[in-house]
């Protein structure tokens, strides 16, 4: 061991308790960061994952005006060998076509005016969570002489529809004229969302492209990638598609997704750096008063011929070690809450009612993150060394004679 | 020894090491100023969503038909309430009937799904924002009204503008469909977007009129004192209702709502001693080390008689200066940076996720005094208690080993 290592480390059990308070704060602090940083992001990415698996996907294709005049004019058509050739690009795991149009679904006592989605029924349930999420009877299956249909459950009851029973559709088709269809229930979805339960209809796109005379155009391609984070460069791989039609992808499509993330993500981050310079001004204060007491030993150092520099490198080096230890000592304990939550699973008095709202379970399982659970630490690591700065910069002006009659 | 002198020499032996002094002073200050300032913006941001969510056609209290929230059809509909329930009612600050029944709107270009209100004009101008927030055109009036309000967003959707007309169509108790063209006669803001999409109203009389139900409505909706406290109005109210009628506060009308709410209490106290605690590290370092550079002094203080009591208290009394200062000087500061908001953040940046909780797109911090004071209590109680180690030991120590520590 180098001659200053042993020296800086000696040093800073000169004061055994005042060393381990000092870790004692960063260990707290990368606990509690450990904790908070790895549990925000597992609720990030599981808010993204279910609200996106749910219907929106990763992106989508769309008539340029769709997006904010979802009228049933604005579609468009792509023939079926571009379709199939994004379809097999890299990094694109599947491809589904929707159309969408309003309606007036009437049961035999009850109308409700409804959102009514033509769906690839074979496809679907590769790239939405819904078709998952039945109550009752079955999703839409193919090649059937009548018109299925699949409603939200909370739908379902305020038409005061069964399965098998019959409901009138009546909305208007892509050319003006009267659309109109009788539909038969085929099955139910519950998903704890209020807007798709109430809402919600599903039908086979075919039979969508009939009622409303489509003549094949539609007005979504939805698409999912094996991970969100590599839409961003994935959209940029996709040719182009033609004027009539834009990519959009999942920011776009669900700003309030990503502006919720972000909000959230201020105000913690305003805590964590709280958290963090609170542990700096602690280690400033022990580093501080650790040079001031040493003067005297400073001063005979530097008469035996140790210059400021070498000096400068011992007090930062025990602040570095001090660091260290808060750094490992802090995420291995981190680490141990984390892996006993990720068994017992978090959950805190209203988190039900926020999980509805958000698509979460309301238990999260913890799983160990090392890139989240850095991020912390490293962080509480990084400003106690810069908190040794200014300790540091007060040895330049020693006085050697001075220094050496100080008490 | 009495206070005075004690609490003097405490005060200066805070000073004999100025520097440390000042940097644990920083760290007490920027701790508490973090507590109270996160704290109001938090509370700011709750208390807005409370508004809003209440100011959202849910009120303190609401009666329904025991089926309505199950099934919110035109069937399930009440009476208007007779002249007992009217008397009971008019003890609350102020309430007013609703009819709330599933429609459709159609412009020339576009249909949407709506849910139609029939409002009594003159009495929900207590109960919810409308009133307030019409954009262009005018309020319903208060008589022979036969003119609609719609939202902003909704307007944008139907591509349709003030003086136009649009078609209603709902259902009335038998299930034919009904529908009746209406002029846009106003258009409302509201702070969230899904609001402005969801509401459009008429006359309450006009809209019993096309529906055919006479005299039926289907809420009451009342507002209390206390938004916070309403058992004893329930019961009150419950009372005089009849039997398939139902009474329920907005705790259960709106669960997140109460969910937030409970959530914040227990969040701020969890907020304010995850500071103390991170502080607590600081503090009793820095009363160590000031124990330890005197322990002389203190030795020669117990030789020439010093009770080890006074020893104590005089330690203490360092710490409850610096606690007291740092307090001082964060509630100080936090004081000064929220006056300044108090008018409103500006935090569009965020708006869309935010209204996903229920806040607008400006945010008014909310300082109150039972989070400064609780901010207060527990720095300085749990910040005492934590010096209590460090002078406890200074009094015990032995005078002859002390004085002759170098």
């Amino acid at each position: 061991m180098p001659i200053s290592l042993r020296l800086a480390w000696r040093n800073l059990w000169r004061h055994k308790r005042r060393t381990w308070l000092t870790t004692g704060a960063m260990v707290f602090s990368n606990v509690l960061l450990v904790f908070l940083i790895t549990w925000q992001y597992a609720m990030y990415g599981m808010m993204v994952d279910n609200s996106l698996r749910m219907l929106t996907g990763h992106f989508q294709i769309q008539h340029p005006a769709y997006f904010d005049k979802p009228r049933i004019e604005n579609s468009f058509q792509l023939s079926k060998s571009t379709l199939e050739a994004l379809e097999n690009q890299d990094g694109i795991d599947v491809l589904v076509r929707r159309s969408e149009a309003f309606v007036l679904a009437s049961s035999r006592e009850r109308s409700y005016g409804i959102q009514i989605i033509g769906v690839e029924a074979n496809k679907e349930a590769s790239i939405s969570s819904l078709p998952g999420l039945l109550k009752d009877g079955r999703y839409l299956q193919a090649n059937e002489e009548q018109i299925e249909i699949v409603l939200g459950s909370r739908l379902a009851k305020n038409l005061k529809i069964k399965l098998g029973d019959e409901l009138t559709l009546f909305g208007s088709a892509k050319d003006g004229s009267t659309a109109a269809a009788i539909a038969t229930l085929v099955g139910t979805l519950e998903t704890g969302v209020q807007e798709v339960d109430r809402n919600l209809a599903f039908i086979h796109l075919e039979d969508f492209d009939a009622i409303f005379a489509m003549e094949g155009e539609i007005h979504r391609v939805v698409a999912l990638t094996p991970s969100v984070d590599s839409v961003d460069t994935l959209l940029t791989k996709i040719p182009e598609l033609g004027e009539d039609v834009v990519v959009r992808d999942w920011n776009k499509l669900l700003p309030e997704l990503k502006q919720s993330i972000q909000s959230d993500m201020a105000s913690s981050w305003f805590m964590y750096s709280v958290l963090i310079i609170l542990v700096a001004f602690s280690v400033l204060n022990t580093q501080l008063m650790s040079v001031l007491e040493r003067t005297k030993e400073y001063g005979i150092m530097m008469a035996l011929g140790l210059n400021t520099l070498r000096l400068a490198s011992l007090v930062l080096l025990e602040a570095l070690l001090m660091a260290l230890l808060g750094l490992l000592l802090g995420i291995g304990l981190g680490l141990i809450v984390v892996a006993i939550l990720g068994q017992t699973g978090v959950s805190f008095p209203g988190m039900e009612e926020m999980a509805a709202e958000f698509n979460i379970p309301s238990r999260m399982y913890l799983e160990i993150d090392l890139r989240s659970a850095m991020a912390g630490p490293l962080l509480v690591f990084s400003a106690s060394i810069l908190a040794a700065i200014y300790p540091v910069l007060r040895l330049r002006r020693l006085r050697i004679v001075q220094a050496m009659r100080a008490p | 020894m009495n206070i005075s002198l004690l609490s003097q020499l405490a005060w200066r032996n805070l000073w004999r090491n100025h520097r440390r002094t000042f940097i644990m002073l920083s760290a007490i200050t920027i701790g508490v100023w973090a507590m109270i300032f996160m704290t109001a913006l938090m509370r700011g941001m709750v208390d807005q969503m409370v508004e809003n969510g209440l100011n959202t056609f849910t009120g303190h209290i609401q009666i329904h038909h025991e089926n309505y929230l199950d099934d919110p059809a035109i069937n399930n509909s009440l009476p208007y309430p007779g002249p007992e329930l009217i008397a009971e009612l008019n003890n609350s600050p102020a309430w007013t009937t609703r009819v709330r029944v599933p429609a459709v709107v159609n412009s020339e270009r576009e249909s949407r799904g709506v849910m139609l209100m029939g409002i009594e004009s003159e009495k929900e101008k207590a109960l919810s924002f409308l009133a307030d927030s019409i954009v262009e055109g005018r309020y319903l009036k208060a008589e022979k009204e036969k003119g609609v309000l719609i939202g902003k967003k909704l307007a944008e959707k139907l591509e349709t503008e003030l003086g136009k007309r649009i078609v209603i169509m709902s259902q009335d108790p038998d299930n034919n469909i009904v529908d009746v063209g209406v002029r846009i006669v106003g258009i409302y803001q509201a702070e969230l977007r899904a609001t402005e999409e969801q509401f459009i109203f008429l006359d309450q009389g006009y809209t019993q009129k096309i529906l055919g139900i006479k005299n039926q409505i289907s809420e009451i909706e009342t507002r209390e004192e206390n938004f916070r406290d309403l058992a004893a109005r329930k019961t009150v109210i419950e009372s005089k209702l009849e039997q398939n009628q139902k009474i329920q506060d907005w705790r259960h009308l709106n669960k997140l709502l109460a969910a937030t709410l409970g959530m914040m209490d227990g969040f701020v106290l969890i907020w304010m001693l995850v500071v103390f605690i991170a502080l607590s590290f600081g503090l009793v370092n820095t009363l160590i080390m000031a124990v330890f550079e005197r322990t002389r002094e203190f030795g020669l203080m117990l030789s020439l008689g010093m009770k080890p009591r006074l020893i104590l208290s005089q330690v203490l009394f360092e710490s409850l200066f610096l606690l007291v200062l740092g307090l001082t000087l964060g509630t100080g500061l936090a004081w000064l940076a929220i006056k300044p908001m108090e008018s409103g953040i500006d935090i569009s940046v965020v708006a869309e996720g935010m209204a996903k909780m229920g806040v607008g797109a400006t945010l008014y911090p909310s300082l109150e005094t039972r989070d400064i004071l609780t901010a207060n209590l527990i720095v300085i109680l749990l910040g005492v208690s934590a010096s209590f180690l460090p002078a406890f030991k200074a009094s015990r120590l032995k005078p002859i080993e002390a004085m002759n520590v170098n």
